[in-house]
């Protein structure tokens, strides 16, 4: 606590944190309002006279039908809920049998092998697109959605793995020992005992993956060509800027859109989510 | 396991694609360094260098002193801290390509509103052209990722500090340290290990990045707002340079390599200190 005058506790934290907000929601802001307001003040020069850009008096749904009518964005989003959710859950089935062989059972290299995992789990996603997006034209699988639900795993999983060896690190071997004595088998133990105690970390790596794969940009962008394959960021990003004409309102619409899915699942779970975070980066 | 066959597979795909002459539709045969020589002898090869680790370093600063400060802001009982701490979380988790063109509307040359809100605060008097301007541009795009990595320095340094005794705090108070004393000789050594984790997270991704320049610049104006990641993009996938784009990408490679050995060994001797 800040010890002395209300000023103080003004200049020294209330305003540095009031200031923190604003800065960082500006543009959450902007997309909102920019999103509901008509063209006709949307392209108004900013020295223009009545220039009013912090509010608009005649909101309008027509960016919204716009993305709806003139493109696929529905389509977009499918697509990319399908491949988020689908690849979530590969990722997730590994990374927790991983995540518990590399915790529990004791073979050698076992350390070494936590290290190898740490490393892959660094590797950017950049370092490596344009072999992989020769493997996947080898295998025919370019422009499908198994070119992504393939590839995202390849950071996914480590990071998965990662996530769960610390939850499965600081589950107590009392618990699964007891079991085991009570004449459970390993198999069991780990299904009945340790799973169920390891569910938060289960969800916190399972909605940062989520999110991880819904903003994925640079394989999407690579791997899909076709307007109707591609996911909510790579077709907003391709579809509505055509040559140098930006179309600002769908285009915000669209940034707004599908951002939503991402914030109501982080609402949900922002617990969660923080602690898989934090998890993420215990070395 | 398979994992290492994910990420060596592609990567020894990739050493052998560099070496070689590879177009897009031709599989070309090999070449050798050719195409590293070319590269080095590339005059936007190295801007793109110059800009990696400009960007890199300046943005890591930033965000680590922005952090460190909004995590001390946040770590104190105050009312609403549970909804502002899960809102400022929102610039790290909504799509980086989906926010970063908010921020490009809002630095639009014609209808900039941070141009109208320095214009109506007397600041300047003509409109300044954010993205056309070689140093403006990277000094815009810098901003977004410091913007965008500020909540996750915050929320886990914020973590980090939760593990820190109050008591200890208490205790160098009575001894009669200064504020700035206790955060130097307290708080700072024993955040440590967890800043340099982050610190570690954060250099590769922002050294690697991709996704807030090819929205911003797309490399321009004149390729000069390049990242190693956007070039290779632009002659491996733009132009159907394949070789070249790979070999760009691989270039990545020893900088990493030495960054991620660096900074573990680093990690390693504050650890056992």
């Amino acid at each position: 606590m800040i010890e002395g005058a209300a000023w103080r506790r003004w200049v020294f934290f209330n305003i540095p944190l009031i200031l923190f907000v604003f800065v960082l929601l500006f543009p959450f802001y902007w997309m909102i309002i920019t999103t509901f307001r008509p063209d006709g003040e949307l392209y108004r020069p900013w020295n223009a006279v009545n220039y009013m850009p912090f509010w608009t008096n005649n909101p309008t749904f027509e960016h919204i039908f716009y993305l709806f009518e003139e493109t696929n964005f529905a389509r977009w989003m499918l697509n990319t809920m399908f491949i988020a959710l689908v690849s979530t859950l590969i990722s997730l089935f590994c990374g927790v049998l991983a995540g518990y062989a590399l915790a529990r059972l004791n073979f050698p290299y076992a350390g070494g092998l936590g290290t190898a995992i740490f490393i892959t789990y660094l590797v950017p996603q950049t370092l490596l697109f344009i072999p992989l997006a020769e493997i996947i034209r080898n295998f025919k699988l370019g422009d499908t959605p198994w070119a992504l639900i393939l590839t995202y795993p390849t950071f996914l999983i480590p990071f998965c793995t990662w996530l769960m060896m610390g939850y499965f690190k600081a589950i107590p071997k009392e618990l699964e020992e007891c079991a085991r004595i009570d004449g459970a088998s390993r198999w069991k133990a780990m299904i009945y005992i340790i799973i169920p105690v390891a569910v938060p970390g289960i969800l916190s790596s399972g909605i940062i993956a989520f999110t991880l794969s819904w903003n994925e940009f640079i394989y999407a962008l690579v791997f899909l060509s076709s307007p109707d394959q591609k996911t909510v960021p790579v077709g907003v990003t391709s579809e509505l800027i055509r040559g140098d004409v930006f179309f600002w309102g769908p285009l915000m619409a669209g940034a707004l859109l599908g951002s939503i899915p991402v914030a109501i699942v982080y609402s949900f779970f922002v617990e969660h989510y923080v602690s898989g975070l934090t998890g993420s980066v215990k070395g | 396991m398979l994992l290492g066959l994910f990420i060596a597979y592609p990567f020894f795909e990739g050493v052998k694609l560099s070496l070689s002459s590879a177009r897009v539709g031709d599989p070309g045969h090999f070449v050798g360094l050719k195409n590293f020589h070319k590269i080095w002898n590339d005059s936007i090869f190295h801007t793109t260098m110059w800009n990696t680790f400009w960007y890199t370093g300046v943005t890591t600063v930033f965000k680590l002193a922005l952090g460190l400060w909004l995590a001390i802001l946040l770590n104190r009982h105050f009312r609403g801290k549970a909804l502002v701490r899960a809102f400022i979380l929102l610039p790290f988790i909504i799509p980086t390509v989906l926010s970063t063109f908010a921020w490009k509307w809002m630095f639009d040359p014609t209808f900039s509103v941070i141009n109208w809100t320095l214009f109506q605060l007397g600041i300047i008097t003509t409109r300044i052209n954010w993205l056309g301007d070689p140093d403006l541009a990277m000094t815009s795009i810098i901003v977004i990722n410091i913007w965008r990595g500020v909540p996750f320095f915050a929320i886990t340094l914020l973590a980090g500090l939760q593990t820190i005794s109050p008591e200890l705090h208490e205790a160098a108070a009575i001894d009669g340290a200064r504020p700035w004393q206790r955060f130097w000789h307290v708080t700072w050594p024993l955040l440590m290990p967890v800043t340099l984790v982050v610190v570690l997270f954060s250099v590769i991704q922002t050294f690697a990045d991709f996704q807030l320049v090819y929205v911003m610049t797309g490399g321009g104006p004149a390729n000069a707002t390049h990242l190693f990641a956007t070039y290779a993009y632009q002659l491996g996938i733009g132009t159907g340079l394949l070789a070249e784009g790979a070999a760009i990408s691989l270039a990545m490679f020893p900088f990493l390599f030495i960054i991620v050995v660096v900074q573990l060994l680093y990690i390693r001797r504050v650890e056992t200190r």
